[in-house]
């Protein structure tokens, strides 16, 4: 096919770009699952030059959940009034000691849905059951959510709540410069969380870290040029805010949306799986939506929970360690027999090296 | 009792349940004929008989491009032709739950009827059972199928071999995405309709075309082309390639994907087919595939490697290679 074709050409196009621009070594961190599995799935790896290493970070909100926030849900589960509806992506991971499935397998009442509109349905049909919606996610989900809960708030829903776990990514991003583990010499940033943010929050890390943030789309020229504009400014010295996914994402952001998560929520201090407790990066329901806050509403007891001892979740999360060189990965820890979440969400970086990496296709 | 319990995720067609497969059920199944884990076993005799059986359990029983009563004639008829048989007899199990409408029930039999008449079998025994309100869902169903060998050897899952051309008839993952979008928890405004339909007038074609050249068919229903690939790879103990660019596309079922993020390779389908055939008569299969209802879209899209084996890789659009893994849990909930 002819467009097929066009777009090859492009690709490798931009490849030989890069690689004329990448002459000493750089590394640049993606921080959003779709950016991961995009990566895993075209194979971009293979079209980059050896002096141009691509690290997955925290961008995978699943993963990011820290044990202590699953061992909630499973509390909540376990509780026979209780209804937990959530993303299919949760069912899976281990807690301290089990997962939601191995919870509904044995009769705790979890459903998968694939919006929190579809869980507030459920508590409308079901007003003898608690529904509790898992809020994973970040700035992406969270304005959803947001609404989901004001429309809540609207109906006058006496059965319904929400267990907030959303988390905001340059927050993150901030913490991984600032604990200077891992050198990161660019940002791909994210393109859906930067639909809602803007390029605001980007700019405060390139100005106090200087080091340069592109945003970029998923398909594999959208990442290329990424790529290739983070490169361009590591070789010119430069470190900026470029938007190179501008067919959707505005200077400003989407404006409704952040008025729906400020109306909503405060930013509070989160936990983090692998990055600990980090300042105002994390949502938390606004006091005046509290009976719709199942932290609230279920008095749940902050857990100190840590990780499975052979997981290294948390350092594949700050790109610390790549999945390919964690010493679980495809032994102790398989899509089939996880030990953390990357290796379950769809969107983790130990899910998507499993997939497409796991052995050197060449 | 507290031990293990059974979870969706090993029922989702992938890793997992052929994992439970393999360890609980296998052991209790004949050591010479039951162990084989093909769509259908061939039993020994003059006749040539072979023998399956499968369970429908579906939601929601009516879908776009079929219901549970066509599902559960094409399932089972597919799966007596992905063995190079001709199915000829059918036996219907029903479990059917307190409080189902009657209507859904005439429904289902009318289809019955209709995809028996289609596929030319006979349906000629079965069994039905009322069971409490929430002890099932609506109707659940069982055929058995019997069908003739139409060729000795016939096509199996262990006979790929490095060199043979790689056959599908049509897009994939249909099903699935017809099931999600009508399921309505999506909102998606999808047309796409299942694909649902009996295959062994087609495979008739097919073997008649290539005879024993026709290496291996599966159909790649849960777990889809992915699931379908990695098994003849590891039966036979070759690898494949497959080519991204030379797939039949359904631009619904893409669509809905890209949203979804499922990969299509992944998605069910319950009238598609892969033919594992040798070179010399991959182009007249194909142009017999074409020429039918059934496969006007067929495609060439791959080849059986030497190894290494059990793989499957793809090479994508962009000219660069990954691996097609087998879905490992519960993907979709239940759509056949």
């Amino acid at each position: 096919m002819p467009e097929e074709v066009a777009l090859r050409k492009q690709v490798e196009a931009l490849a030989r770009q890069i690689a004329k621009v990448a002459k000493r070594p750089m590394q640049f961190m993606e921080v959003c699952g779709t950016h991961a599995h995009a990566v895993g799935r075209l194979g971009l790896r293979q079209l980059l030059p050896e002096t141009l290493t691509l690290l997955s970070g925290p961008g995978c909100p699943v993963c990011v959940t820290p044990t202590g926030e699953i061992d909630w849900a499973l509390e909540l589960a376990v509780r026979p009034e209780v209804t937990v509806a959530t993303f299919g992506d949760m069912i899976r991971v281990p807690g301290s000691l089990q997962s939601l499935g191995d919870l509904r397998a044995a009769g705790a009442q979890v459903q998968v849905v694939y919006s929190p509109t579809q869980a507030l349905e459920i508590a409308a049909e079901r007003p003898d059951r608690e529904v509790v919606f898992l809020g994973v996610g970040f700035e992406t989900t969270a304005p959803t959510v947001a609404a989901t809960i004001q429309t809540a708030a609207r109906q006058e829903l006496p059965n319904f709540s929400v267990l907030c776990c959303h988390k905001l990514i340059p927050p993150a991003m901030a913490a991984l410069l600032a604990g200077g583990e891992v050198q990161i010499d660019g940002f791909l940033a994210p393109g859906h969380v930067s639909t809602i943010l803007g390029l605001g929050p980007y700019q405060a890390i390139v100005d106090e870290f200087h080091v340069p943030c592109v945003i970029a789309g998923f398909e594999a020229h959208d990442i290329l040029q990424g790529l290739l504009a983070l490169a361009e400014q590591v070789r010119d010295g430069r470190a900026e805010v470029e938007n190179r996914y501008g067919r959707t994402v505005r200077t400003e952001g989407n404006p409704v949306a952040q008025a729906l998560l400020e109306e909503v929520f405060e930013i509070v201090p989160a936990r983090w799986r692998g990055l600990g407790v980090l300042p105002e990066s994390g949502y938390a329901l606004r006091e005046k939506y509290a009976q719709f806050d199942a932290v609230w509403r279920f008095g749940l007891q902050p857990s100190e929970a840590g990780e499975h001892p052979l997981c290294h979740c948390g350092e594949v999360l700050r790109g610390v360690r790549r999945p390919l060189d964690c010493p679980a990965f495809d032994a102790a820890c398989t899509p089939l027999h996880p030990l953390g979440p990357c290796m379950v969400s769809s969107e983790g970086s130990c899910a998507a090296a499993y997939r497409y990496d796991r052995v050197e296709v060449k | 009792m507290s031990g293990p319990q059974v979870t969706l995720a090993q029922g989702g067609g992938g890793l997992q349940m052929q994992e439970l497969i393999a360890r609980e059920l296998v052991p209790a199944c004949d050591a010479e004929l039951g162990r084989g884990l093909e769509d259908a076993v061939v039993l020994p005799g003059a006749e040539r008989l072979v023998l399956t059986t499968d369970s429908y359990v579906i939601r929601p029983a009516i879908f776009p491009g079929g219901d549970l009563g066509k599902l559960a004639v094409c399932g089972t008829v597919n799966d007596l032709a992905m063995r190079g048989a001709r199915p000829v007899y059918l036996t219907l199990g029903l479990i059917v739950e307190e409080g189902t409408e009657l209507e859904l029930l005439r429904t289902v039999m009318r289809s019955v009827a209709a995809a028996c008449a289609e596929a030319g079998v006979a349906l000629v025994t079965g069994d039905f059972k009322v069971v409490e309100r929430d002890s099932g869902d609506g109707i659940f169903a069982n055929t058995a199928g019997v069908g003739f060998l139409r060729q000795d050897p016939p096509p199996s899952l262990r006979r790929a071999r490095p060199g043979d051309a790689i056959l599908i008839n049509g897009p994939v993952g249909q099903h699935g995405v017809a099931l999600l979008a009508a399921r309505g928890e999506l909102q998606l405004q999808v047309t796409v309709q299942s694909d649902c339909a009996p295959l062994a007038d087609l495979v008739g074609a097919m073997l008649k075309a290539g005879g024993e050249g026709v290496h291996a068919l599966h159909d790649p229903t849960r777990g889809g082309v992915a699931a379908a690939l990695n098994e003849i790879a590891e039966a036979s103990g070759v690898g494949m390639e497959i080519r991204e660019r030379d797939f039949p596309r359904d631009a619904g079922v893409d669509g809905a994907c890209d949203i979804l993020g499922l990969d299509p390779l992944q998605v069910a389908n319950e009238g598609k087919l892969v033919a594992i055939v040798a070179p010399e008569v991959a182009e007249a299969v194909l142009k017999a595939m074409r020429g039918h209802q059934y496969g006007a879209e067929s495609a060439l899209i791959g080849e059986v490697l030497e190894g290494p084996a059990g793989r499957v890789s793809l090479r994508t659009a962009l000219g660069t290679r990954r691996i097609v893994d087998p879905p490992s849990g519960e993907l979709l909930p239940r759509i056949c």
